[in-house]
């Protein structure tokens, strides 16, 4: 009963979703009120059935309803309740379901805190947030309905698959898919400004916060995916350029280069219709991961089911919203008026030149991603595209924009002086050559990969530092102004973490019996033995190895291999002793003869700075996002439109 | 309207076209090297009958197929009433490659499951495998008259892979001079 409870809430849901992708829109086209005040309560009856769809199939899930064939195929009756509910988004289907939830909760936002904004502007946004949502929902109900009954029920489920049996399951995926999907309210914000021809700086004063808090999200989402494969994957490396993290990584790069670019729109009016089309080109993005995750085309580490009319179903998809979007934005841009006119050496052209830069890395990144598939399409064979190439053009593209990075935000806007930014910046050039000079020799060897990156990492953080204490001076900045210097504060600690793990790490493979030792990066690893323990639904054998520095005892560490009962497919859980300057990590292989284990033991130094970068770059955006400044301005200037749009409907 | 706001929605078509005709294609469908290649040649005992040799050099002139099996695959018992189906049809002759396995289990393995194969060849120690490029098990090889590899099927063949792909190239073949 509960699962088609959840059925009918979703079918109902699209029938909300196609309301409010079809009166609103048109309302505020022909200037019906009574049709664009819709909007709103559309998008919240869509939230609420969406939620209830949702909690329905969380619900089955629960309660073990084997029943249901998603829960048989993703669930069983020992999985901790935990993972019984994050498996709701374990597969194919309900992965979707969460999607859409996530698209309608962000609908909902978007209608509860919009109460300032022109009435025509909101009914505008919310329809376009409605076609995507009708589009989706039909995606699921026709092609991937979570609640199909499996009849006869099962006695018992098959299980989660024991990789995703993992605290980690539980937050990155939302996380993620609250980025993804959030740049679609970017994305509804610049089709309404299209339709409506207002491309003006209070739209990009709307679109700004919700573009930080969709960035914000994606950054957490990225980073605990990241976290998660070197933690419990033990796969030992932090990103593998594997097709499903790009899917993720590259909307967050046009959706960085949005960010910048929709200050430049909103403080100088500028770059208007590069704004939006960055703005379609992130929602884009996060659609055409959705279509490569889903579809199957490409080979991942992320294998999912595939089902040709599932793929073919999300590309119509896909070529519908983004072709009319881009359509559009072909018909509409040429007539966008161009914003305030800047020098050749301006803030205004550096930020542009950092922006194409980031877009230029996506599209590399793109273009490594979908090679094979190109290459298997044109018939001239079968090709996978690996990290050397990623690495080879990605971070010669990535150097200088972190090298424009420390430098812009000392530039003036419309003219910027090359003599006074130079005066400022001779103190953190001197810091990055020193730090690109020293620092890799102290840590054991001087390379050129490693003394790019500490220059690089040095220059962006004593500038950064430089900057905030010049503003100090003048008085207490505003809460923004902190936001955009931790980020690029983190980023210095990312690159940080990046360079020294990438030239440090030491790694051994090596035959262990019980009281061996072997000694890795200064650290002395001593084999105690393996145990057989059991767990809820598994057994493991649990290694147990004593660590020790310079003589100094530290902490045992317990890898363990793990046979989960549903499959015979066995796990391994690395065990790591995480700190500041240096993770020590220990993997079980194979059993050998005798007691004796084949161990993979590594050294990584600093690694944990990768993802500290990535929660500071995630802060700096939340204090962003906290500028009680936007509120108040939005306030002031929707009501003067407010004011107009009634007196143009009386 | 200016062209060069055109350019992105025309980029999106181009990409929108790989990724249409991506679709049909599996990419975890490597091909193997041997298609159209000699089968590798071999002389191995066979199973049932351990004093007996099977050499691919006995098929000259047959268009056959070598299925590669063992009694630890578990893909092959899903296969195998097929194979049974396709025997008591005798279309075409079917030898059996037993690799990295060990004749009791096999013989246990065919007793139990039936024995579709007019031989089986034994490759204990995988050898044979190697030569073949075999990676999973099963895999199954269609070999024409003159003793060249036609076809591989990799994983166990589906009703729908028989139905569309074997049995019509199997007439073809038998057409072949």
């Amino acid at each position: 009963m509960i699962p088609e409870l959840g059925h009918f809430a979703l079918i109902l849901a699209a029938c909300v979703a196609l309301l409010l992708s079809t009166l609103p829109l048109l309302g505020a086209h022909q200037g019906r009120r009574e049709w664009l005040v819709l909007a709103r309560p559309a998008a919240q009856a869509m939230f609420l059935l969406v939620s209830v769809s949702i909690a329905a199939l969380a619900w089955s899930f629960y309660t073990n309803d084997f029943s249901v064939t998603y829960v048989a195929e993703h669930s069983n009756s020992v999985l901790p309740t935990m993972y019984r509910l994050a498996a709701v988004w374990g597969g194919h289907e309900g992965s979707l379901l969460l999607w859409l939830f996530m698209l309608a909760g962000w609908t909902f936002a978007v209608a509860q805190r919009s109460r300032t904004l022109d009435e025509a502007m909101v009914a505008r946004v919310l329809g376009v947030l409605g076609l995507v949502s009708t589009g989706l929902m039909l995606f699921v109900l026709l092609t991937s309905n979570p609640f199909a009954r499996l009849i006869p029920a099962v006695e018992e489920g098959r299980d989660l698959n024991p990789m995703l049996q993992d605290p980690g399951l539980v937050f990155h995926p939302p996380l993620l898919y609250m980025g993804y999907v959030g740049f679609s309210v970017a994305f509804a914000f610049a089709i309404a400004a299209l339709l409506s021809g207002r491309l003006d700086a209070a739209w990009a004063r709307w679109s700004r916060p919700w573009t930080t808090l969709a960035w914000i999200f994606l950054t957490l989402g990225i980073m605990l995916g990241s976290w998660w494969a070197y933690y419990t994957l033990g796969w030992g490396g932090w990103w593998f350029w594997d097709p499903v993290e790009n899917a993720s990584f590259m909307p967050w790069l046009i959706g960085t280069a949005l960010l910048h670019s929709l200050a430049v729109t909103e403080k100088r009016g500028s770059f208007k219709s590069w704004t939006v089309l960055l703005a379609i080109g992130a929602f884009s993005l996060s659609l055409l991961g959705t279509f490569l995750v889903r579809s199957g085309v490409l080979t991942s580490v992320h294998a999912f089911a595939t089902d040709p009319r599932r793929g073919v179903f999300i590309l119509i998809l896909l070529a519908l919203v983004i072709g009319s979007s881009l359509a559009l934005f072909a018909w509409r841009a040429p007539k966008v008026a161009l914003g305030g006119a800047f020098g050749l050496f301006s803030r205004e052209s550096l930020l542009l030149v950092g922006n194409v830069l980031l877009v230029v890395a996506c599209a590399s990144v793109l273009l490594g991603t979908l090679y094979p598939l190109i290459i298997d399409a044109l018939g001239l064979g079968k090709i996978s595209v690996g990290p050397p190439y990623f690495n080879a053009v990605f971070v010669p593209l990535m150097v200088p924009v972190v090298l424009l990075l420390g430098a812009v935000p000392l530039a003036r806007w419309k003219t910027a002086e090359a003599r006074e930014m130079a005066s400022r910046l001779w103190g953190p050039a001197v810091v990055a050559v020193l730090a690109g000079g020293i620092v890799p020799w102290l840590m054991g060897g001087w390379t050129l990969l490693t003394g790019l990156g500490m220059l690089l990492a040095g220059w962006v953080a004593s500038s950064t530092v430089l900057q905030v204490a010049r503003r100090l001076k003048a008085g207490t900045p505003p809460i923004s102004f902190w936001g955009m210097h931790l980020a690029h504060f983190g980023i210095a600690v990312f690159v940080i973490g990046v360079t020294l793990v990438g030239g440090y790490q030491e790694e051994k493979d090596v035959r262990m019996a019980p009281g061996d030792t072997s000694l890795v990066g200064g650290h002395m690893f001593k084999f105690m033995g393996v145990r057989e323990v059991p767990g809820p639904n598994y057994t493991a054998a649990r290694g147990e190895f004593q660590v020790s520095k310079d003589g100094r005892p530290g902490r045992t560490l317990f890898p363990e291999k793990r046979t989960y009962r549903s499959s015979t497919m066995p796990m391994t859980n690395a065990a790591i002793d995480p700190g500041i300057t240096r993770d020590v990590y220990v993997s079980l292989g194979e059993p050998l003869e005798a007691g004796a284990w084949a161990v993979r033991v590594y050294y990584k130094p600093f690694v944990e700075w990768i993802w500290l970068g990535c929660l500071l770059m995630a802060l700096g955006g939340v204090m962003a996002v906290a500028d009680r400044r936007y509120r108040l301005r939005v306030k002031s200037s929707a009501a003067v439109a407010a004011t107009g749009l009634r007196r143009a409907t009386t | 309207m200016k062209l060069k706001f055109l350019v992105p929605l025309a980029l999106f078509f181009v990409l929108v076209a790989f990724l249409a005709v991506g679709l049909q294609r599996d990419p975890r469908e490597v091909p193997s090297p041997l298609i159209n290649k000699a089968a590798p040649l071999f002389k191995v005992p066979q199973v049932q009958l351990a004093d007996k040799t099977f050499s691919p050099v006995d098929m000259q002139g047959k268009v056959w197929m070598l299925n590669v099996f063992a009694s630890w695959c578990v893909a092959c018992k899903v296969e195998h009433p097929l194979l049974v189906q396709l025997q008591q049809s005798q279309i075409v002759p079917l030898v059996g490659l037993d690799y990295k396995d060990t004749r009791p289990a096999a013989l246990k393995f065919l007793s139990q499951n039936g024995d579709p194969y007019d031989l089986a060849a034994f490759d204990g120690d995988g050898r044979v495998g190697i030569d073949y490029g075999v990676y999973g098990v099963p895999e199954t090889f269609i070999i024409d008259k003159k003793g060249v590899i036609r076809h591989k099927q990799i994983g166990p063949i589906t009703p729908e892979a028989l139905e569309k792909t074997i049995l019509p190239l199997l007439d073809k073949l038998k057409k072949e001079t």
